[in-house]
This record gives structure tokens, C-alpha cells and sequence, in this order.
């Protein structure tokens, strides 16, 4: 199952990542070959076995539902690319 | 022996009796820093005034008998993706460029009381993407034994920067190798710790169930005193180990007796350097040598270690990358620009075949604020957890995962040890793996496996090509067995001079 540019497109919208045609290209090429590589995993029969995600048994931890000082909304806005003291401004989304 | 060349262990006694000021010896660093920086690039910003401040202040309490941490006056440099309240944290990307954390990750709180002085944040792989340091945004950093050469990656410039004598510790970060390939490469000694046992909150995520901060230094006993300020539960990481720090310098000196030390037989084959092969089975010798036995094991699924790591890291890090949106911080695409081309697009087209320009933002901003390794694996990790993929990739993966840590399992119950070679060769040269992401990848195969496994590890230098380039031997155990491997490399570096090896030049 041979990895096609349509496939690698999609993803990039999944991913929002906006890939030039020739970044296209050569992401189809690389990821190909990449997927080609990681497929030798079906080599090995893994029916019966656990998924493992994490390397330590965990489990979850719970905190009192307790309000703690968090950052100020200067603090909050310090990095913020484009903001009006207030919120972080962006390209309307309705209408 | 200038003062740069000290251990952090006979720095803090010299410091003790007043022998140097801690003024002394941040001046001695930082004109190191301002003498070969330029040309190895290990820093990406140094922290000269604080630096010296701080070294001022520590230098008057100490005077004034004021109690000081395990760690007072002693420079350390910081991976560039560790959070520093006031001071950028780029993770070598242009994504990051100006991105002035709000807070101290909880290493840094650790280092700052114990009187540590952070000197500078050291140049990595953008995003930790990388075994060569090539990735970052801001130039590579240079092996300071051929600066032809990579110093590995992605923490090159923390390891680079104790190669060079610029500081006597550094932290870095070791995701599937990033702190002990470039320890290997740059023939200093680099621990990844179990996973859980330092605190995650303020590491800039990369895989989130693979990632560790550790220490680098020129010695087992400096990375033990360092180890000591890092190590320990965190509430603020729900990832971290509630399990107490023993005390990893009070029996460092004392040898392991009866120790059971594993090689593995599938790592000696095509692909693994002479040399490095030669280095190993001499170090496997030395430890004989010391009392130990040596014994076989197989870890039969080591050949799957780096299919396995890069099907979950690159998922874990399109989740983990996905905050990456130009919206709250970070680098944000030139929106007139972008709503311009939008509206030339939108002509003559149904509008639902083109973004709306939210979605045109995020995907410009990231495009042009991300390298191309990190759009690599962005874009694998999404296509390996995309519907229809999941189960066949990451699902998979995780699966081979178990069985990779159910081989170290069975392993440690014969042997205390495992040990063997860090990396398959030693630092090939800048520019060499460019055209080829999987070559570079093919270079961690020693390593990711311990990252897998959550297993903590150990790389020190243990000889020496004959192009005089530092090889490394990488010692595995148990979780939380972090004593029993600073003790086992504690044996080694007493019984071999590798460890104080310089590069001539520097």
C-alpha cells in the first residue's frame, strides 16, 4: 500500500501544517519511505498482547478541587502575537 | 589544571574552604564561552550579568556563613527547552523564537535553591527532533573534539558545552537518546533517568510517555550531585514518581560486589562501528577485571526498538505539538499577507474547498515557524492516529512496546545490568545524514529502547577512535536503579582515565 500525495494533502489539513508542492513531493517520498520501514512490526504476532502506553505503571491522580493563584492576564497576554489588553485577537471565525 | 577543568565535586570543595569565589569561577566559564563559542555554538544565549550577580551574592553568603545549597555558586547550563521564568526559552525553533516562559520548571526551582547558577540555555534540535543537533533553528552546535563532526543531539549543546570546559554541569533532555548519544559523541557522562523520576512540569513536551530530564557532566560523581537537586516526586506532574530519592553520593565509592553484568547479543552485528564494537568488549574486560560476571542475554526484540519509537514518539508529538497555533504564544504567521493570498485563492472557487482563515493561520504559522524535521514527524504521528491507521500503526507499536519491555524484565532477572555500546558509531561528520531522515534515525538504535521500557540509563566514555573521537558505553538497569548504575560507572571511571580525556584544542 503505496503512501499517495492525495493521503499526505489530507494529513496536512489534519495537521494543519500547509505543505507547498514541492514540500508535498518530498514529504510523500520521505513519509513513504518512513511508513515502509515501521511496517516491519507486522512481522511480529502481537495477538493476545497489552498495548503498553505508558512505561511505569500508572495510576491516575486526583487533586483537591482547590483554586490556586494561576497567571495574571498580563502575564497571560506577555507572548500573545496579537491581543487588545484584553483577549488574544485572531481572524474572525463567524461570519 | 585551570579551574574549568574541575569536577562540580572539587569545584564545591574549593568553593567550601574559600579557595575560589564563585565570581572566579563563572568568569573562568564564561571567558571559555567568549574564547570557542563562536565556532562550537554550544550556547544559544549566555546569562553573563545574572550569572555574575548571583555569583556575587553566593559568594557573600557564604561569607556570611549563611547556609548554602548542595550545589552553591556552581555553574550549570540549560537545555534550551526547559522553562526559565523571564528568560527566552526557544527550544531551537523559530516557533519558540520569543517565547519568555511565565514560570520555572521544577528542575529550575530545584537548581535555583540549591544555589545552582544558571549560565546560559544551551542550542538543541528544535523541539528535540533529532541525534545531530542539524535541526535546530539557529545553526548546529560542533563536536569541540572535531568541529567537523556532529556532537550528537538533540541536548549537542549541553553535552558540547562540559566537552569544552565551559561549564562543569549541564541538563539535557533524553527522549529516545538525547542526553546519552551526545554524551557518547562528545565523551562526557549523561544519565537519562527512570521515567517519572524528575519532574516533567516546565520540560517542553516532546513524547510525553518517553521524555526525561537529566544530568551531564564530566563525572559520575558530578552527575550523582546533580541527580540529588533534580530527582523527586512533583505534584505539579502527574507523571512523577512518588518514590524517595535515595542518597546517590553516600555509597557511590563503594563497588557493586557479585555484580551481574549482561551483554546483549543482538547488539553485535551489521551497522555497529570496529572500533566501538572493540571499545565495548575491552570495557566488558575492565568490569571482569573488577569482579564482575558477565553473561549473555537476549533482547530479541531490539531490532524493532527503532520502528517502535518512531511510529509512538512522532504520535505522542503531533498531540503535544498541536498548542503550536499562533493564537496565545509563538510564532504567528503575517496575517495581512496571508488573508491577501486567501482571497486571491478564493476567487473563482467554491468556498468550501478553501481553508476559512483560522484554519489558513494555523497551517501558515506553523508551516513557517516549524523546521522540516519537525513537519516530518508532526505528519507521521497524525497519519499513524488517523482513523483507518490507528490500529495498524500506533496501536501496533504499543503492543511491540510491551514486548520490548517484557525482554528487559526478563533480562534484569538474570543479570543487575545491562551493558553496551551507546551508539553505533562515533560522530560522523556535519551534513552527512541530510538527505536521508532514516540513516539519522538508524543511529539510536542502542538507545530508544531504554526510553520504551521507562528504564533509566547511563552512557560514559570508554575509549577513543582511532580518528580520536570519543566512544561511549551505555549501562541500563531496573526502574529507580539509578544508585546501581552511578555505582557501576562509578567502578569503571575509577579504573579508567577515559572520563578525563580533553580535546586538545580547547
Amino acid at each position: 500500500m503505496k503512501l499517495d500525495s492525495q493521503t499526505v494533502e489530507r494529513v496536512s489539513l489534519l495537521a494543519r501544517l500547509q505543505l507547498s508542492a514541492d514540500e508535498l513531493k518530498s514529504m510523500t517520498e520521505q513519509m513513504g519511505h518512513i511508513l515502509e520501514y515501521v511496517r516491519q512490526l507486522d512481522e511480529l504476532d502481537t495477538s493476545g498482547v497489552e498495548p503498553m502506553a505508558h512505561a511505569i505503571d500508572m495510576c491516575n491522580v486526583f487533586a483537591e478541587d482547590v483554586h490556586t493563584p494561576g497567571l495574571s492576564r498580563e502575564e497571560a497576554l506577555a507572548n500573545a502575537p496579537n491581543h487588545d489588553e484584553e483577549c488574544f485577537r485572531v481572524p474572525a471565525v463567524l461570519g | 589544571m585551570s579551574v574549568i577543568e574541575k569536577s562540580a565535586v572539587d569545584l564545591k570543595k574549593l568553593l567550601e574552604q574559600g579557595e575560589l569565589s564563585s565570581v572566579q569561577l563563572v568568569s573562568a566559564c564564561l571567558d571559555q564561552i567568549a574564547e570557542h563559542d563562536t565556532k562550537i555554538h554550544a550556547f544559544l544565549k549566555v546569562n553573563s550579568n545574572e550569572a555574575l550577580q548571583h555569583a556575587e551574592a553566593i559568594d557573600a553568603r557564604r561569607q556570611q556563613g549563611k547556609p548554602l545549597g548542595l550545589l552553591a555558586g556552581i555553574p550549570v547550563a540549560v537545555k534550551d527547552l526547559v522553562c526559565t521564568k523571564g528568560y527566552a526559552t526557544t527550544c531551537g525553533s523559530r516557533m519558540l523564537e520569543n517565547f519568555i516562559p511565565p514560570y520555572d520548571a521544577t528542575v529550575i526551582r530545584r537548581l535555583k535553591e540549591a544555589d545552582a547558577i544558571i549560565i546560559g540555555k544551551t542550542n538543541m534540535d528544535e523541539f528535540a527532533m533529532g541525534s545531530s543537533n542539524e535541526n535546530s533553528a539557529f545553526g548546529p552546535t560542533r563536536n569541540p573534539w572535531n568541529t567537523a563532526a556532529i556532537p550528537g543531539g538533540s541536548s549537542g549543546g549541553s553535552a558540547a558545552c562540559v566537552a569544552a570546559s565551559m561549564s562543569p554541569l549541564s541538563i539535557g533532555s533524553d527522549t529516545g537518546g538525547s542526553i546519552r548519544q551526545p554524551a557518547a559523541l562528545t565523551g562526557v557522562t549523561g544519565m537519562k533517568p527512570t521515567y517519572g523520576r524528575v519532574s516533567r512540569y516546565g520540560l517542553i513536551a516532546f513524547a510525553s510517555s518517553l521524555d526525561q530530564i537529566g544530568p551531564m557532566a564530566r563525572s559520575t560523581a558530578d552527575v550523582a550531585l546533580m541527580l540529588q537537586v533534580l530527582a523527586g516526586h512533583d505534584a505539579h506532574d502527574s507523571t512523577s514518581a512518588n518514590v524517595p530519592v535515595p542518597d546517590y553520593l553516600a555509597n557511590l565509592e563503594r563497588p557493586l560486589k557479585g555484580l551481574r553484568i549482561g551483554w546483549v547479543r543482538e547488539h553485535y552485528g551489521e551497522g555497529l562501528d570496529a572500533e566501538v564494537e572493540k571499545s565495548a568488549r575491552e570495557s566488558i574486560e575492565v568490569y571482569k577485571s573488577l569482579g564482575a560476571t558477565i553473561e549473555e542475554v537476549s533482547l530479541s526484540h531490539s531490532k524493532y526498538g527503532v520502528a517502535t519509537y518512531y511510529i509512538i514518539a512522532p504520535s505522542e508529538a503531533s498531540s503535544n505539538l498541536a498548542r503550536y497555533d499562533g493564537v496565545h504564544y509563538g510564532y504567528r504567521t503575517n496575517e495581512k499577507e496571508m488573508l491577501k493570498r486567501l482571497a486571491d485563492e478564493a476567487r473563482g472557487h467554491d468556498p468550501a474547498t478553501i481553508d476559512n482563515a483560522l484554519v489558513r493561520m494555523y497551517r501558515q504559522s506553523r508551516a513557517e515557524g516549524f523546521g522540516p524535521e519537525v513537519k516530518r514527524r508532526i505528519m507521521l504521528g497524525t497519519y499513524a492516529l488517523s482513523a483507518g491507521y490507528y490500529e495498524a500503526y500506533y496501536l501496533k507499536a504499543l503492543k511491540v512496546r510491551r514486548l520490548i519491555r517484557e525482554d528487559y524484565d526478563r533480562a534484569l532477572e538474570k543479570v543487575d545490568l545491562i551493558l553496551g555500546p551507546t551508539t553505533p558509531t562515533a560522530a560522523f561528520p556535519i551534513g552527512e545524514c541530510a538527505e536521508d531522515p532514516l540513516s539519522m534515525y538508524l543511529a539510536d538504535i542502542y538507545t530508544v529502547t531504554t526510553n520504551l521500557a521507562g528504564l533509566p540509563g547511563i552512557s560514559i566514555p570508554c575509549g577513543l577512535t582511532s580518528a580520536g573521537m570519543p566512544i561511549g558505553l551505555h549501562l541500563q538497569a531496573g526502574p529507580f536503579e539509578e544508585e546501581k548504575l552511578l555505582r557501576a560507572a562509578q567502578m569503571f571511571q575509577s579504573a579508567t582515565e577515559w572520563h578525563k580525556a580533553r580535546p586538545e584544542s580547547l
